[in-house]
C-alpha cells in the first residue's frame, strides 16, 4: 500500500509541474491562438536559471532553507525578462497562417537549444540534495519529502489563483473577452497589444517557474525542452486546447499514468500516454474540456 | 522554358559526381532523399493546406523497413525494399490518416505529432525488436539485381546508388507533377482554399485528404529508405518530432507555394547545415535565426525571393 502511495505522490508531483507548463501553453493558446512549441525551452531555461540562482544565493550566504523562494523568484524573473522580447518577435506573425506561427516557435526551440548550451554548458546541472533541508513529512506510514508536498501545494495555489484571476478580476474578464473575439474587444477599447504582451509573458513565467521548481528533484539537461513539449502537448490535448480545467485534469492523468507505467511496465512509459491522447481524441475530438472546433 | 530548366538541372546533377569531390556527392544523397520525402509532404502541406508535424513517422517507417528487410529478412533488392517500405507506410497512413483528417489546422498538426511520437517511443523502448536507441543496421542493397561488389561503400554510394536515386527523384517528381496537375490535385487545392465551399460543390474532402495523406506517406517512406541506405543505419531520432519540424523547415525554406520549392529547400537545407556544422558547434542557433528570417520576412521562401528578384530584373 505504501509503495502505491509513493507512486501516486510521485505522479502528482510530476503533474503539479506539468500543470504549470501546460497552463502557460493553454493561456497563450486560449487568448492568442498560438501553439507554443518553445514552452519546453522556457521550462528548461527556468530549470537552468534556477540552479544558477540557488548557487549564487548560497554563495552569497543565504540560508539553505530559503532556496524555494529563491527558485520561485528566479523563475518569475527570467520569465519576465525573456517573455516581452519573444512576444515582440511573435507579433510579426499574428495575422499570418498558423503554420508560420508554429514554425516561428520551432525556430525558438532551435535557438534556445544552443543558447542554453552556450550559457550553461552541455553537462546536466543539478542541485544535489538541497531539497532535503525541508525534511520529510509523515502521514501514518507514508513518507513524503516536504519539498514535493510544497510544490504540489504551490501548484494548486497557482491553479486557484489563475482561476480567480481569469474569472473575478477586471483584467481577467478583458482576457476572456479578447480570447472570445479579438476584433470586438478591440472595438470596445481594449488595448489588445498590451493584453497579448501580458498574456505571453504570463505564459512564459508559468513555464520558467515550472522548470525552476522541478530542478531540486531532477537535473536540468539539454533534453528537457524537446521532451517536455511532448508531455505538455499530451496534457493539453487530453484536457482540451485552451481550457485551464483541462490542463489540470490532463496533467493529473499524464503524471499519474506515467508514474504507473514506469512502475509496472517501463517500456510503456510514453507509449501509454500517447495511447490515452489518441483514445481521447477519438472519443472526444475536442478533448475533455475543450470547445469543439468549427 | 521550364522543361529546359529541369533538363538542365538533371544534366547538371548527372555530371556532378565527375566534377566535385565525393564528400559533396555523398551530401547529395540525403538531399535527394529529403527531396522525394518533401514532394510528398508538400502535397499535404502546400496543396491541401494540412500542416503535419509528424511526417518524420513515415520517413522512419521507410528507414526501418529498409533495415528489417536487408538485415533481418535478407531481402536485398532495392526495388523490393522501396515497394515494401512504401506499402508499410501506406498501411500505417490509412488508420492514422483516417483519425487525423477529421481535424484541420492546428489540431491536425498536434494529432500527427502525437502519432509520430507514439512510433518514436515504440522504436525507443522495444529494444528487442527495434534495437532501441542504437537503431538497426541497414545493409547495402542490390540495384536492379547487381551487387557492385568490387566497389567500396563510398564508391557504391557516389556511383550507381547516386544515379539510381537521381532517376528515382526524377520519376517520382514527374508523377507528383502529374498528380498536382490532375483533377485530384485541383480538388485538393479547392479544399485548401475553402473546405466547406468545396464540400458544398461535391468534393469529398475527407476522402481526398486521406488520399493525399497516404500519397505523402508513400513519398516520405521512399525518402526514408534512401536516407537510411546512405547512412547505413536506421535510428529512432528519425521519428522524433524535431525531425518532423525539420521537414517543415526545409519546405518553407524552399517555398511551399511552388512545386519545386520543397526540392530547392531540401538541397539548400542540407548544404547549409553541413557548411554551418563545419564552421560552428552552435549551428542550430544559426538555423533558428534563418528560420525566423524566412518566416518573418520571406514567407514564400527562396523560390519567392528568386521570383521577386526576377520580376524586378525584367521590369528594369
Amino acid at each position: 500500500m505504501n509503495a502505491f502511495f509513493d507512486l501516486l505522490l510521485g505522479g502528482v508531483f510530476h503533474a503539479a509541474v506539468l500543470f504549470l507548463v501546460a497552463a502557460g501553453l493553454q493561456l497563450v493558446f486560449g487568448v492568442q491562438k498560438i501553439v507554443n512549441l518553445a514552452c519546453g525551452s522556457f521550462y528548461a531555461l527556468g530549470a537552468y536559471f534556477g540552479v544558477t540562482a540557488v548557487k549564487w544565493a548560497i554563495a552569497a550566504g543565504a540560508a539553505p532553507y530559503l532556496f524555494l523562494p529563491v527558485l520561485i523568484v528566479a523563475g518569475i524573473a527570467i520569465g519576465s525578462i525573456i517573455g516581452p522580447p519573444i512576444e515582440a518577435l511573435l507579433r510579426t506573425v499574428y495575422r499570418r497562417d498558423e503554420a508560420f506561427q508554429l514554425l516561428l516557435t520551432f525556430a525558438l526551440v532551435l535557438m534556445f537549444q544552443d543558447a542554453l548550451r552556450f550559457f550553461f554548458g552541455a553537462n546536466p546541472q543539478q542541485l544535489g540534495d538541497t531539497a532535503m533541508v525541508y525534511g520529510t513529512l509523515s502521514a501514518g506510514s507514508v513518507l513524503v519529502p516536504t519539498y514535493n508536498a510544497l510544490v504540489i501545494i504551490a501548484s494548486v495555489a497557482i491553479a486557484f489563483g489563475l482561476g480567480a484571476f481569469l474569472q473575478r478580476t477586471r483584467f481577467g474578464r478583458i482576457l476572456r473577452a479578447t480570447a472570445e473575439n479579438r476584433e470586438m474587444s478591440e472595438a470596445m477599447g481594449v488595448n489588445v497589444r498590451r493584453v497579448y504582451a501580458t498574456v505571453f509573458t504570463l505564459g512564459t513565467i508559468l513555464g520558467t517557474v515550472g522548470g525552476a521548481l522541478v530542478v531540486p528533484t531532477a537535473a536540468a539537461s539539454l533534453d528537457m525542452p524537446v521532451e517536455l513539449v511532448v508531455e505538455a502537448f499530451a496534457v493539453v490535448v487530453i484536457g482540451g486546447l485552451g481550457s485551464m480545467r483541462g490542463a489540470l485534469i490532463g496533467a493529473l492523468i499524464v503524471g499519474i499514468m506515467r508514474a504507473l507505467a514506469i512502475r509496472y511496465y517501463a517500456e510503456l512509459e510514453m507509449l501509454a500516454i500517447y495511447v490515452v491522447v489518441i483514445a481521447v481524441l477519438i472519443a472526444r475530438p475536442a478533448g475533455l474540456f475543450g470547445k469543439p472546433v468549427e | 522554358m521550364r522543361v529546359a530548366a529541369i533538363i538542365a538541372a538533371l544534366v547538371a546533377l548527372a555530371v556532378l559526381p565527375r566534377v566535385v569531390s565525393p564528400y559533396f556527392v555523398t551530401l547529395m544523397l540525403p538531399a535527394f532523399a529529403y527531396g522525394i520525402a518533401l514532394l510528398g509532404f508538400n502535397l499535404l502541406f502546400g496543396y491541401t493546406g494540412l500542416l503535419s508535424f509528424g511526417h518524420a513517422l513515415f520517413v522512419a517507417i521507410g528507414a526501418y523497413s529498409a533495415a528489417v528487410m536487408t538485415a533481418k529478412l535478407g531481402v536485398k533488392s532495392f526495388e523490393l525494399i522501396v515497394l515494401g517500405a512504401a506499402f508499410a507506410a501506406v498501411l500505417v497512413a490509412i488508420p492514422v490518416g483516417l483519425l487525423s483528417v477529421r481535424y484541420v489546422r492546428i489540431f491536425f498538426g498536434i494529432l500527427t505529432l502525437a502519432f509520430g511520437m507514439l512510433f518514436h517511443s515504440f522504436l525507443f523502448k522495444f529494444y528487442d525488436i527495434t534495437g532501441g536507441d542504437t537503431g538497426l543496421r541497414v545493409l547495402r542493397p542490390l540495384l536492379l539485381g547487381f551487387a557492385f561488389q568490387d566497389l567500396d561503400k563510398t564508391a557504391f554510394l557516389v556511383g550507381p546508388f547516386y544515379y539510381y536515386c537521381l532517376a528515382l527523384l526524377a520519376l517520382l517528381g514527374f508523377v507528383m507533377w502529374r498528380i498536382v496537375g490532375s483533377p485530384f490535385g485541383l480538388h485538393l487545392m479547392a479544399i485548401r482554399e475553402n473546405r466547406r465551399k468545396a464540400e458544398y460543390l461535391g468534393v469529398r474532402a475527407r476522402l481526398f485528404c486521406l488520399l493525399a495523406f497516404a500519397i505523402s506517406a508513400f513519398y516520405c517512406a521512399v525518402g526514408g529508405v534512401m536516407l537510411a541506405i546512405g547512412i547505413g543505419q536506421a535510428d529512432p531520432e528519425l521519428a522524433y518530432w524535431t525531425h518532423s519540424g525539420e521537414l517543415v523547415f526545409m519546405t518553407v525554406l524552399g517555398g511551399f507555394a511552388n512545386f519545386f520549392g520543397p526540392l530547392i529547400g531540401a538541397f539548400s537545407y542540407i548544404f547549409l547545415k553541413s557548411q554551418l556544422m563545419s564552421i560552428t558547434e552552435y549551428w542550430r542557433f544559426v538555423m533558428g535565426v534563418i528560420l525566423v528570417l524566412i518566416v518573418v520576412l520571406f514567407p514564400r521562401g527562396l523560390v519567392g525571393v528568386a521570383q521577386t528578384a526576377w520580376a524586378r530584373i525584367k521590369r528594369s
